[in-house]
């Protein structure tokens, strides 16, 4: 009798045990992993202006994160099947529009990186919010997308036009010149930037005593009779700040050079300049340049034990944005690990009032009130030729600008 | 006056880029009647070629000077004889399209090769500094430009009006039809002149690689303008495409300088220009109006 009881007792225990064991696989079923898999979509330029900063290399970034977080989890990751999806949008908001449509609903994308080209990422923001998908930009640099047009999936990650404005213009007017002249392409993103850097500088405590706005595009690449200009003007301005990016940047660091502006007393300080942009000028031709930077790969060991990881698989350094591409792709990983599920939702609540702290992300908090994802950021200056050392290595940083300064404060156009 | 001065000086610096890029154009299209979209392609190749010389074989500045210009020169005489020669008696259009292609395939070549970021390119030593004129500074190299842009312009003026070739080919390039007539085998010089018109803009390509970005898509911005001045000159108009070029180069300095507050306006003046020359005469200033057949 006794032995029957403690037979049952067992096959009881057994069962128990069998049960709880199970509950593992069958929680799995309550998961809710679309198709059993995550993927990922990259929409970026892969062929234009800003293929190389960003880019092919940036899938690459991508493809690290998934290689660490398979590598972190093992077993216990909520998926191993983890794939990246990849498109080319041009640079033009059109093709952005239909390609984030194609990967949200029949590429099975739960969350596409990185849209830069401000107008391009403005749209993917409203097809995201549309297919209540999650979208985290990496590569544009308009405030809107998390002032007015914010909304409830859209995150913006590594930098905005009020971060590159406040950081050079508040730091330069303070440690190097109060005198200002602008340069800007006159179009939305060249205006924009004149304005945040007017604000920032009158804000330290400097003037801006000239500005003007070149023909965008400039089809003659000739920015001479600004740069003439700049050393006349009353009083005489001790930086220029250049609001031109890519191609037309290098012409306007060229012409400044072929002028001897800083022989004459004028700096140089650039709104928006990416390590890619350093090494075709070449750090002689921007020695003592400043900027603000999202990040650098060799600012201490952590950044260059990534940035030799990098270097392995593409070749070279990577700009701020494969970084950014990087630590986006791992922290939305880590959220729906941490969540148990893809749904967008759920995936968002996981997001939101997050602090982070990863190779790309120091101080990181993943702010609610906006979806903008804060974090330090650095006032770089080109080292003179003769203090570079190794290749890619074009800067030092001044100064770090705390995560809490560095951003705006949430806007009061961003209803979520 | 020293900014009215420097700012002058710069547009006929520009001046000299759109004059030897126009001047190229004019020949080809007198002699060939082809609009060759292929212009601007053939000035980024030019200044790629100087930096992958440059920096893959060490050949400086000066040798590529000669070496671009003659070089693509065999290149557009290859050209010509293999594709472009095949359209010409087509309508104008085949040839517009066919050179179109070709900046395509010219562009996308050197952009899976190099990239699409701009390549570095440094001012040849002798050339970095400044001359001093007085009452301003103004960088030795934009000087050089100039200077070798006019004198370059002028030897070619002298070759068309002063030496038997420069006839045959004035000729050809204004009355095909009739200069046959005369017994002249106008299309033995059809190759060569195409190959001419094409080695100046390398010519000009490797004048920019030190003051300008050096990326594939350097030549596809400038070569809109360049039309523009190749019709104020009038299309095919040798003397016109020059006094054109160095013209535009100088309104545009001018409209920056004096019309920053209207940045719009020196975003367009160029193509206003044009609209008001061709309104005012619709072959250009120095063109000639078609006789009615």
């Amino acid at each position: 009798m006794r032995r029957t009881v403690g037979v049952a007792a067992a096959s009881a225990a057994v069962v128990l045990m069998a049960g709880c064991g199970g509950g593992g696989p069958q929680s799995g079923g309550d998961q809710k992993l679309t198709g059993d898999k995550i993927v990922l979509g990259v929409l970026n330029d892969q062929s234009g202006a800003y293929s190389e900063l960003s880019g092919k290399n940036s899938v690459t970034a991508v493809e690290m994160a998934i290689a660490d977080f398979t590598a972190k989890y093992g077993d216990k990751a909520v998926t191993t099947d983890i794939t990246v999806q990849t498109a080319d949008h041009q640079n033009k908001p059109d093709v952005a529009n239909s390609k984030a449509q194609e990967m949200y609903d029949r590429k099975g994308v739960d969350l596409i990186l990185d849209v830069p080209t401000s107008s391009a990422a403005l749209k993917v923001a409203d097809v995201a919010k549309e297919k209540k998908k999650l979208y985290f930009n990496i590569g544009a640099a308009t405030t809107d997308l998390t002032g007015k047009s914010c909304n409830r999936y859209t995150f913006h990650y590594a930098y905005d036009t009020y971060m590159l404005a406040n950081g050079t213009g508040k730091t330069t007017t303070e440690q190097i010149g109060k005198n200002w002249y602008i340069l800007y392409p006159n179009y939305a993103f060249g205006q924009d930037m004149e304005k945040s850097f007017s604000t920032a500088i009158t804000a330290a405590g400097g003037t801006v005593v000239g500005r003007d706005g070149a023909p965008f595009p400039n089809t003659s690449g000739d920015f001479s009779t600004f740069l003439l200009k700049a050393p006349n003007l009353k009083p005489k301005p001790d930086v220029l700040g250049t609001m031109q990016a890519g191609a037309e940047l290098v012409n306007v660091v060229k012409q400044y050079n072929e002028f001897k502006l800083r022989d004459k007393g004028v700096g140089l300080a650039v709104g928006l300049m990416f390590l890619t942009d350093i090494h075709s000028l070449t750090p002689a031709a921007l020695a003592g340049t400043t900027y603000t930077d999202a990040w650098y790969w060799n600012f201490d060991a952590k950044n260059r034990e990534f940035a030799d990881r990098f270097q392995q698989k593409a070749g070279t350094r990577p700009t701020f944005a494969h970084a950014a591409n990087y630590s986006a792709a791992l922290q939305y990983l880590e959220a729906v690990q941490a969540a148990g599920t893809d749904d967008a939702d759920a995936v968002v609540k996981a997001l939101e009032g997050k602090t982070v702290e990863d190779v790309f992300l120091r101080n990181g908090k993943i702010r609610a009130e906006d979806h903008r994802v804060v974090h330090d950021a650095y006032l770089a200056q080109v080292k003179p030729q003769a203090e570079v050392t190794e290749p890619w290595d074009y800067v030092k940083v001044l100064e770090t600008i705390p995560a809490a300064e560095a951003f705006r404060a949430p806007s009061a156009d961003c209803k979520l | 006056m020293s900014g009215f001065a420097q700012n002058t000086f710069n547009g006929l610096v520009s001046g000299a880029f759109y004059a030897l890029l126009a001047l190229g154009l004019a020949v080809i299209f007198g002699m060939l009647r082809v609009v060759n979209f292929a212009h601007g392609a053939f000035y980024m190749l030019g200044a790629f070629g100087a930096y992958v010389l440059l920096t893959e074989a060490g050949v400086p500045f000066w040798a590529a000077l000669v070496i671009m210009p003659v070089g693509l020169g065999l290149l557009g005489m290859a050209l010509e004889r293999a594709v472009i020669h095949r359209l010409t008696t087509l309508d104008p259009l085949y040839n517009f399209l066919l050179t179109f292609g070709l900046t395509l395939i010219l562009q996308d070549l050197v952009k899976l090769r190099y990239g699409v970021q701009s390549s570095p390119y440094a001012t040849p030593s002798l050339l970095s500094g400044s001359v001093n004129f007085g009452l301003f500074d103004f960088p030795t190299y934009r000087v050089f430009i100039l200077g070798f842009a006019v004198l370059l312009c002028v030897a070619v003026w002298w070759v068309l009006t002063r030496t038997r070739i420069g006839m045959v080919v004035r000729a050809a390039t204004e009355r095909p039809d009739l200069t046959r007539a005369f017994g002249i085998d106008v299309g033995r010089w059809v190759t060569p002149v195409f190959g001419f018109g094409i080695g100046l803009a390398g010519l000009a390509g490797v004048l920019a690689a030190p003051m300008r970005a050096v990326n594939p898509l350097m030549g596809a911005d400038l070569i809109i303008v360049v039309f523009a001045v190749v019709v104020i000159g009038g299309l095919g108009s040798i003397f016109g495409s020059v006094a054109a070029g160095f013209g535009i180069g100088l309104v545009q300095a001018w409209g920056e300088a004096y019309l920053s507050n209207f940045p719009i306006v020196s975003q367009t003046i160029v193509f206003v220009v044009m609209a008001v020359v061709l309104l005012w005469r619709p072959a250009g200033l120095f063109g000639r109006e078609e006789a009615p057949a």
